[in-house]
């Protein structure tokens, strides 16, 4: 098909074709940008914490009084939890991915350093916490029963000094770079302390997902109002422990209520809800632009075929078969479209540019490149389709008598 | 003149149904979506105390340790109890507070008349007297506590219109026993329907979150060791075990002052700097004075509350409304040129350019009412699905009688703006030519 005839003809109609252009620019740069940022959210929300969230359930305590006796009765919680039908293991702790209570501490490398080398979340965990949580163990070993202390006694007394720590792989690379993290001394608080295990991967309370997701697990065991419990139980009997976990906890003290009672899956699907609610926003977003431009092509592409009835007959009459007339107009919106999304690439990285400055968004990957232009131009064909046939289908001898 | 345009446009219309019913949906969508993020935005990022937002402040003293941060960058977001008793004891502004958020148990009544219920935890606020003129919280019962009822750590509550429905259902509730933990508050005033968007005297409890239901003062919270809820963060070797004591280096409570005029900004700052240099001299402050003072549209941009979701979102709709009205720009003057006969005919009988044009600027701007009503209950439908949204601030989702007239201003300049190069490309046919070619 000869391009110079129909760019010749769009000279014609430069306004028109102009509008059409930057029609599609718009919607390729935004359209590209929208699916990037959906890309960003289903890796947000798929992103693991480490944990075996299929089988955890959260449980949390709290007392409506003064009780006393907190460690005691954690102890007892523990023992009751664990003893129910359908429950693995039992922790306590003082945070957890996705819950609300998020703490801090800074890690240092020497004694007295000024400032120290990173901040990590602080996961403060009693015992059997990582077979609970189902952290894996991957190098160096699990806490001892004698490592533990209870956070009471760690918050009262100052001279107290956790001998041993745990890190993720993470965390450890960056603290130690190039070298094994067992056996290394880290500084909490200006406190030494031995790094005896390395877990895979955990996350910290509100992953962001982003460099500064550091983790420290220490040894000290929080009370029922200090932390959480974390329950690991058989998959398929999730809600039947928690109820009867729920209401076995109820009947220990009636100065004290459960505050929280939830399957860790809803914590994940609470916490990402947001994420989800401006993906699937942004899916609608797009799936209108698509159809606007889609209509708008429709809309003007009908109106040149209007337009150029008369030019059709003569084509026709000279020897032209439907398709060349069908294959002119599909040309004539492929060369449209290709010039829509050249435009549109440049405005889509440059709105990138833009959202980078804003919201620490990474750059536009290139492969939304190939996509976002075969998406339009399979769009501009799909939309032309109609108006094209309806052109190829006007008989040459009613075209010319009318014109 | 005008209803003979009119009347053009309307049979323009018939003759086009298609075309013009694709031109007000392409505008009614992009209205509609732009003024549903327009209104969230519109809202979330309103001033909540308008004649009173200037003469408002937040204040924040650099009490915290050597080393750390830059000299002079942002000091600490909150008080230590210390600075904070001392500010007040000055009473340097018209009305200053100091306050925390909490959680408390409250134990309802039974129908015995017996604390035997079933618990639950209510949002709590302790703060000095001033909160409530300051803040201009409205009374449906009762009134508020005073400055005696602060020192004398008094055992009263002014509790939320919802909790007092929860409680007492909805009657005068003043004088009656509010049980919390083992403790009993005598409920003295019943707060009435009052949201303030933002939550700007607390975002640490959450920056859209609901009133609190249960207020009591400062002392008495300390005094029956309330749980404290929000943030806090301790400095050097915590010297205490109680983080809430006077002398704790913990920075935990937020701190109001208002101020005559907004011109005194600068002398309360001076004070402020005053006060971090005697604290300097006592041995309390390590670092060199550095105060910051905000008045409360300063403290919400600075602590960015409006969330950048919504911000995006607003940009989204505007670059959808862009291509709506590229698309409409684009079927108009297609239309127009269709009808360049017409054009040519009444233009041989006598229209000037200038009614050619206004014709169909005329014919731009009906379509543009019809896609603002389209739009309008878009952006209805749009708030009803933000209002589904899980976030905080999605129930504040409502349009008002300021947005509404937006909506229709923005529907008719952007019909308008579309219309014009239409118009001037009609306005521009030449007639001789056009009857030539019928």
């Amino acid at each position: 098909m000869d391009i110079l005839p129909i760019l010749s003809t769009l000279r014609r109609h430069k306004t028109a074709a102009l509008l059409i252009v930057l029609e599609i620019a718009l919607t390729c740069a935004i359209v590209c940008n929208a699916v990037f940022l959906i890309a960003n959210r289903i890796e947000r929300m798929a992103t693991p914490t480490g944990l075996a969230e299929s089988e955890l359930l959260h449980v949390r305590v709290t007392n409506i009084e003064r009780i006393g006796n907190e460690d005691a009765l954690t102890l007892e919680d523990l023992a009751l939890l664990r003893g129910l039908p359908g429950v693995k293991s039992a922790a306590s702790v003082n945070q957890f991915p996705f819950g609300n209570h998020s703490s801090d501490t800074g890690i240092s490398l020497v004694p007295d350093q000024p400032a120290s080398t990173l901040t990590a979340s602080f996961y403060q965990v009693g015992e059997s916490a990582l077979s609970t949580l189902g952290l894996r163990v991957v190098e160096g070993r699990d806490f001892t029963p004698a490592d533990f202390r209870t956070l009471s006694e760690v918050e009262h007394d100052e001279k107290i000094v956790l001998p041993t720590v745990m890190l993720d792989r993470k965390t450890a690379a960056r603290l130690f770079p190039g070298k094994a993290a067992i056996g290394q001394q880290i500084y909490l608080f200006d406190k030494p302390s031995l790094v005896v295990g390395l877990v895979e991967q955990l996350a910290p309370p509100q992953p962001l997902n982003a460099d500064g997701d550091y983790v420290v697990i220490v040894p000290v065991r929080p009370s029922y109002n200090q932390g959480s419990y974390l329950l690991r139980v058989a998959g398929n009997q999730r809600n039947e422990v928690l109820k009867a976990a729920v209401a076995a906890l109820e009947k220990v003290d009636r100065r004290r209520v459960v505050t929280k009672s939830e399957l860790f899956d809803e914590l994940r699907q609470d916490y990402y809800q947001q994420d989800r609610w401006m993906a699937a926003l942004l899916v609608a977003v797009c799936v209108a632009l698509l159809v606007v431009t889609a209509f708008g092509i429709v809309g003007l592409a009908s109106f040149w075929v209007q337009q150029r009835t008369r030019m059709i007959g003569v084509r026709r009459a000279l020897g032209a078969s439907r398709s060349q007339i069908l294959r002119y107009f599909q040309t004539e919106n492929f060369l449209l479209t290709t010039m829509g999304i050249a435009l549109g690439m440049v405005a889509a990285y440059a709105i990138n540019q833009l959202l980078m400055s804003y919201y620490e968004l990474p750059r536009l990957p290139w492969v939304c490149l190939p996509i976002g232009a075969a998406s339009l131009w399979a769009l501009g064909q799909v939309a032309v389709l109609g108006p094209a046939r309806r052109a190829a289908a006007l008989p040459p001898v009613v075209v010319m008598r009318g014109a | 003149m005008f209803s003979y345009y009119l009347d053009l446009a309307l049979r323009s219309f018939k003759r086009s149904p298609a075309l013009t019913a694709l031109m007000v949906l392409a505008l009614g969508l992009g209205i509609g979506t732009s003024m549903t993020t327009l209104t969230v935005f519109h809202v979330l990022s309103g001033d909540p105390i308008p004649h009173k937002s200037k003469r408002l402040f937040y204040v924040q003293l650099d009490a915290s340790e050597l080393g750390g941060s830059a000299p002079g960058a942002e000091p600490l977001t909150q008080l230590s109890r210390f600075d904070a008793e001392t500010l007040l004891r000055d009473k340097r502004g018209v009305r200053q507070v100091m306050m925390t958020g909490g959680r408390v148990a409250v134990q309802p009544m039974s129908a015995s008349g017996q604390f035997d219920s079933k618990p639950f935890f209510a949002t709590a606020r302790y703060t000095t007297a001033d909160f409530f003129p300051m803040f201009e919280t409205p009374l449906r019962y009762g009134h508020a506590w005073d400055a005696n009822d602060d020192a004398a750590s008094a055992r009263v509550a002014v509790i939320s219109e919802s909790l007092n429905q929860r409680l007492f259902g909805g009657a005068d509730s003043t004088g009656k026993l509010l049980r919390v933990g083992s403790n009993d508050l005598r409920v003295v005033g019943v707060i009435g329907t009052w949201r303030p968007v933002p939550h700007y005297y607390d975002l640490i409890a959450g920056r859209y979150a609901d009133t609190e239901e249960v207020f009591t003062p400062f002392n008495t919270s300390l005094a029956l060791s309330l749980p404290v809820v929000g943030s806090l963060s301790c400095w050097g070797n915590a010297n205490s075990d109680d983080r809430h004591a006077v002398n704790a280096s913990c920075a935990w409570i937020q701190y109001w002052v208002e101020l005559a005029s907004p011109a005194e900004a600068a002398g309360y700052r001076q004070y402020l700097v005053n006060h971090s240099e005697q604290q300097k001299a006592a041995g309390r402050y390590q670092r060199p004075p550095n105060v910051r003072l905000r008045n409360v549209n300063e403290w919400l941009d600075f602590r960015k509350v409006v969330p950048s979701d919504v911000r995006l979102q607003v940009w989204l709709a505007f670059g959808f409304l862009l291509v709506c009205l590229t698309n409409t720009v684009g079927l108009l003057l297609a239309k127009c040129l269709r009808r360049s006969p017409e054009i040519g005919v009444r233009r041989a009988l006598g229209a000037t350019r200038r009614a050619i044009f206004t014709q169909f600027v005329v014919e731009a701007g009906a379509i543009g009412i019809a896609g603002g009503l389209l739009g309008l209950g878009l952006a209805l439908l749009g708030l009803w699905g933000v209002r589904q949204n899980p976030a905080s601030y999605a129930k504040l989702a409502q349009l008002d009688a300021s947005m509404l007239v937006t909506t229709f201003a923005l529907a008719l300049l952007a019909s308008l703006l579309a219309g014009l190069l239409p118009a001037w490309r009609a306005c521009l046919v030449t007639p001789a030519l056009q009857l030539k070619s019928q």
